[in-house]
């Protein structure tokens, strides 16, 4: 996809995201292989050095396209927003094994890990990275979920979230309500905001069925798509291999969801399972927000594709996220007690 | 602790499913829209993605020429260097600018308008810096191109007319396309295209205008051509040949030309054919072309002698004297007088309390037929009028091409007007006089013709057996012409239905007007043996004449002020003996017939056979001519 969104050439993105792919896979086999109380072990201290990578943003960051949101650490640049979509899941695993179903019932014990949310919320907003924080959000939620917080809580934050969205609104910025609103009406500007969508529209409906053939997307091979590489790369996909393009996609992204919730119901360790979860939701949140935003059916955030978009973190951290996937399957059969301490059989 | 374990795990069992759940309720949402935007509304946008891809660009095509009868050109294509400025490829537009200026002249407007124009575009577009370049100023740019990046030259066509004002309202003019004139042809919205607006240009313009090509470009968002996918040529426009003779056209014009303003036009009686048709003053057609200020514009249009009114086809007057050989046909072949009726001339007649004077103050005493039309007797006229009554000379007249518009190819033809008593109840309610008639019998009055139609109307007399119908390109083609294509072709005009006998008295009488001693245009009579001409002169009043300058002294036409003056008229035909050539001179308040009109008709009508265009004076062999290469 790559190759084609470069006008059939493997520069500039294909021959550098195969690269990193090797990298990523490397990576993830590695970690599959550690065990996975070393992880927990370490959960928290990963959280909070990519926190701090996230603070160093803050302060030394790089902007590119309008926002401060890499990271160079010498060799390679990094996006630690990305990482933190990861590395959140872990601590948050980490805090609900300790945490027992009752301790769980006490709104105090909740504190911890709104903070835990929180922080790295607030750090990716003021990028701002509306798309990243919206997705480490819902992540977040989806753990506090599973770890067994009652539903009504959720109905609470939904009410507050509902409420903080006048002020929220103030605080966004331009070109962010510029397309909430052109989500809103996309035909009321669409030589200006609205472009994006409409363009993405076009292209995804004049694939039609059987899509237009591998380079052949005259929609993307011309520019009219933006970030045809990026976050509107299903677009071009969809346009040059049809619906059953798109659907051959969504069937393997749907494969590996499967997947996910199939290790983590036979995980036998509260961790594991909250992690491969957490895991398996970031990937879905990844998935289904990016193809709903290129087909208009949510604002345009910047979200990636996982594994088919440009972009080093994203792939590595959703390849790390999928290591810890495995590792929680790896170790499956591994007790934990509440504290960390082993309980081999 | 396990059993603690495993509640949780229950919890976590059931709440994954739900979790699970609404996901594939959220991925069945994602498909659904897939659904709608692949399948359902693939066509819309498959459409709209063509649109976005596809660019069609116009070729315009080349404008037919338009040449004489022997094939000189009078309205070519030339080619137009002009010199482009694409943003885009200029690193600095300012020193780009300022570089040519100093090769070209190029004002401080002309670079105001190129930065908006610039301001406007996309960088990639090229803007106009100027046109019409000459060859030193193409060669001193092309020769320091290295400093002036950004800048092209380019060839368009832009339209000339070798003639100048000579041809312009026979050939008319192309301009920009109007707001109105926008129609069906694509063409029409090209920016800077030219059409047609009037004259031949005008009438022929489809013909001239041939048909569009097109290129089928792809570009990308930023309206980048990528590459053409589709190229049609289009139909270059069709050259027309009129039957005009350039040179004959000139000398005409040449005649005019001291004439304030004046019209003429020389036709081959057998044909129709339209050798001349010269109508002054005229207009420079280049400068509308290339567009004109607002100043010589309203010089133009505030001109008193009307440049861009064709007088040939669109000036209407009393016909005057040249109008009583209707009378005298309509007459004779009513029956109600013979040749040979006598009136007595004493200078006036009258009607009730009326007085109607002849022209001549003491009268022309005892006349018939003939010698009245020698004479251009008034009074014999009124009382010839009188006894056809005004039907019959309407009806008469409009055999003879009047009071309709002769179908010429050329637009703003104007129709005169031949009064009858119904006309005149329809239009003014009022009853028609009987005062009337005697005033229309010597062409005054209501009655109104254009040179054409007086040219028309000597064609017909000389012609004597079919109605010849003016036309001005030769082989007129069968469509396309903006529906103004001569009817009939040679040969196939309808009959006159007039006599011989009649037409003959005519004719004698036509012929003794130059011929005889005692004519009223003797002195501009053709002397050449064989190529004597027959005419007829007219003095047409503009204002009516007071009793009280009666009684004391008609002012002379020199003491009145230019427009109250009279107009001069004359028709004519030669040779008599065989008539090839027919001709009509109208000056505008230029004075008596004989004295202004005549001269110069006879002039006309002298190189005309001369010349012979047309190739049969007197059963003569055709001039070899080099172009001429019809039958």
């Amino acid at each position: 996809m790559l190759y084609s969104a470069a006008n059939g050439a493997w520069e500039p993105w294909a021959s550098r995201q195969a690269m990193r792919f090797g990298i990523g896979i490397a990576l993830m086999v590695a970690i599959a292989l550690t065990d996975i109380r070393l992880w927990m072990r370490y959960s928290y201290a990963l959280y909070f050095l990519v926190l701090g990578l996230l603070v160093g943003v803050e302060v030394i960051g790089e902007i590119g396209m309008g926002a401060q949101r890499w990271i160079n650490l010498g060799v390679i640049q990094l996006q630690p927003s990305e990482i933190m979509k990861i590395t959140l899941v872990l601590a948050l695993a980490r805090y609900f094994h300790g945490a027992t179903l009752e301790d769980i019932g006490r709104p105090s014990s909740l504190i911890f890990p709104l903070l835990l949310v929180a922080a790295p919320v607030v750090l990716v907003l003021r990028q701002p990275d509306l798309g990243t924080a919206i997705m480490l959000g819902l992540t977040a939620g989806a753990i506090f979920f599973l770890a067994g917080v009652r539903a009504w809580k959720f109905g609470l934050v939904a009410a507050a979230v509902l409420g903080a969205m006048p002020v929220a609104w103030s605080v966004l910025h331009g070109y962010q309500k510029r397309r909430i609103l052109t989500f809103l009406d996309p035909g009321s500007d669409p030589l200006g905001a609205g472009y994006h969508i409409l363009q993405s529209k076009i292209a995804l409906g004049s694939g039609g069925v059987l899509g237009k053939g591998f380079l052949r997307g005259s929609q993307s091979h011309l520019n009219f798509l933006p970030e045809k590489q990026t976050d509107f790369i299903f677009t071009m996909l969809a346009e040059e291999f049809g619906m059953a393009g798109g659907l051959t996609l969504l069937g393997l992204y749907t494969l590996v969801l499967v997947f996910g919730f199939a290790i983590a119901l036979r995980v036998r360790n509260q961790y594991g399972r909250l992690l491969a979860l957490g895991v398996t939701a970031t990937f879905f949140v990844y998935v289904f927000i990016n193809i709903a935003m290129v087909m208009g059916l949510l604002p345009v955030v910047g979200v990636p594709l996982p594994l088919i978009s440009y972009g080093g973190t994203a792939m590595l951290s959703i390849l790390i996220g999928f290591g810890f996937l495995m590792s929680a399957y790896v170790h499956r059969d591994v007790r934990i007690s509440r504290h960390g301490t082993s309980e081999d059989d | 602790m396990y059993r603690e374990d495993n509640t949780r795990q229950k919890a976590f069992t059931r709440r994954a499913l739900i979790l699970g759940g609404a996901q594939v309720g959220l991925l069945g949402l994602i498909v659904g829209r897939m659904y709608q935007l692949q399948v359902l509304e693939s066509h819309r946008y498959r459409m709209l993605a063509d649109e976005n891809r596809i660019n069609m660009r116009l070729l315009p095509p080349p404008r037919g020429r338009i040449v004489d009868r022997f094939g000189v050109p009078m309205a070519v294509n030339r080619e137009n260097y002009r010199a482009l400025l694409i943003a885009e490829q200029a690193p600095d537009v300012e020193r780009t600018l300022d570089t040519l200026a100093a090769l070209i002249p190029l004002g401080e407007h002309d670079r105001r308008r190129i930065l908006r124009e610039i301001s406007r575009r996309r960088s990639f577009f090229p803007v106009t810096v100027r046109e019409n370049l000459d060859w030193r100023e193409v060669s001193r740019i092309e020769v320091r191109a290295p400093d002036l990046p950004g800048i092209v030259i380019d060839v368009g066509q832009s339209r000339e007319y070798p003639l100048g004002d000579r041809g312009a309202h026979l050939l008319g003019y192309v301009a920009a396309v109007s707001e109105r004139e926008q129609g069906d042809d694509p063409l029409l919205q090209l920016p800077g295209f030219r059409i047609g607006k009037s004259g031949v240009e005008r009438s022929y313009d489809l013909k001239l205008r041939g048909k569009a090509g097109s290129s089928q470009l792809e570009v990308n968002a930023l309206g980048r051509v990528i590459r053409e996918l589709d190229r049609q040529e289009g139909e270059p426009g069709q050259d027309l040949r009129l039957t005009v003779d350039l040179a004959l056209q000139n000398f005409a014009i040449d005649k005019l030309q001291d004439m304030r303003s004046a019209a003429a036009v020389v036709m081959d009686v057998r044909s129709g054919e339209v050798l001349a048709l010269a109508s002054v003053p005229g207009f420079d057609p280049n400068a509308f072309n290339v567009g004109l200020t607002h100043a010589e514009w309203q010089a133009i249009v505030r001109d008193p002698h009307a440049p861009l009114s064709n007088k040939a086809v669109s000036g209407q007057y009393a016909p005057g004297s040249t109008f009583k050989m209707m009378v005298a046909l309509a007459a004779l072949e009513s029956g109600a007088m013979t040749p040979d009726t006598r009136v007595f001339c004493r200078g006036y007649t009258e009607l009730g309390n009326a007085r109607f004077h002849c022209w001549k103050r003491g009268g022309h005493g005892w006349q018939d037929m003939r010698g009245a039309i020698q004479h251009s007797c008034d009074v014999y006229f009124y009382e010839t009028a009188k006894r056809a009554g005004i039907d019959r000379i309407a009806e008469m007249a409009r055999r003879f091409g009047f009071g309709a518009e002769t179908g010429i190819d050329l637009p703003a033809e104007r129709a005169g007007l031949i009064p009858t008593r119904a006309w005149k109840k329809a239009a003014t309610g009022v009853a028609w006089q009987k005062g009337e008639t005697l005033v229309a019998g010597i062409g005054q009055g209501f009655v109104l013709a254009t040179p054409l139609q007086l040219a028309v109307m000597a064609a017909r007399i000389a012609n004597g057996k079919v109605k010849v119908t003016p036309h001005l390109v030769k082989a007129a083609p069968a469509e396309g012409a903006g529906g103004k294509v001569a009817a009939a072709p040679a040969g196939g005009f309808a009959p006159l239905g007039v006599s011989a006998e009649a037409l003959d008295v005519v004719i004698d009488g036509m012929n003794a007007v130059t011929n005889d001693r005692r004519g009223t245009a003797y002195r501009a009579r053709i002397t050449e043996e064989g190529w004597e001409m027959a005419g007829k002169t007219g003095t047409s009043q503009v204002r009516r004449i007071t009793k009280h300058e009666r009684e004391t002294r008609v002012l002379k036409n020199e003491e009145r002020p230019w427009k109250e003056r009279d107009h001069a008229l004359f028709v004519a035909f030669a040779p008599v003996a065989a008539p090839r050539y027919a001709v009509a001179v109208v000056v505008e308040h230029g004075g008596g017939g004989s004295a202004v009109a005549a001269p110069i008709a006879r002039d006309i009508l002298r190189e005309a056979l001369k010349r012979d265009p047309a190739g049969a004076v007197a059963g003569g062999k055709p001039a070899a001519r080099p172009a001429e290469r019809e039958a």
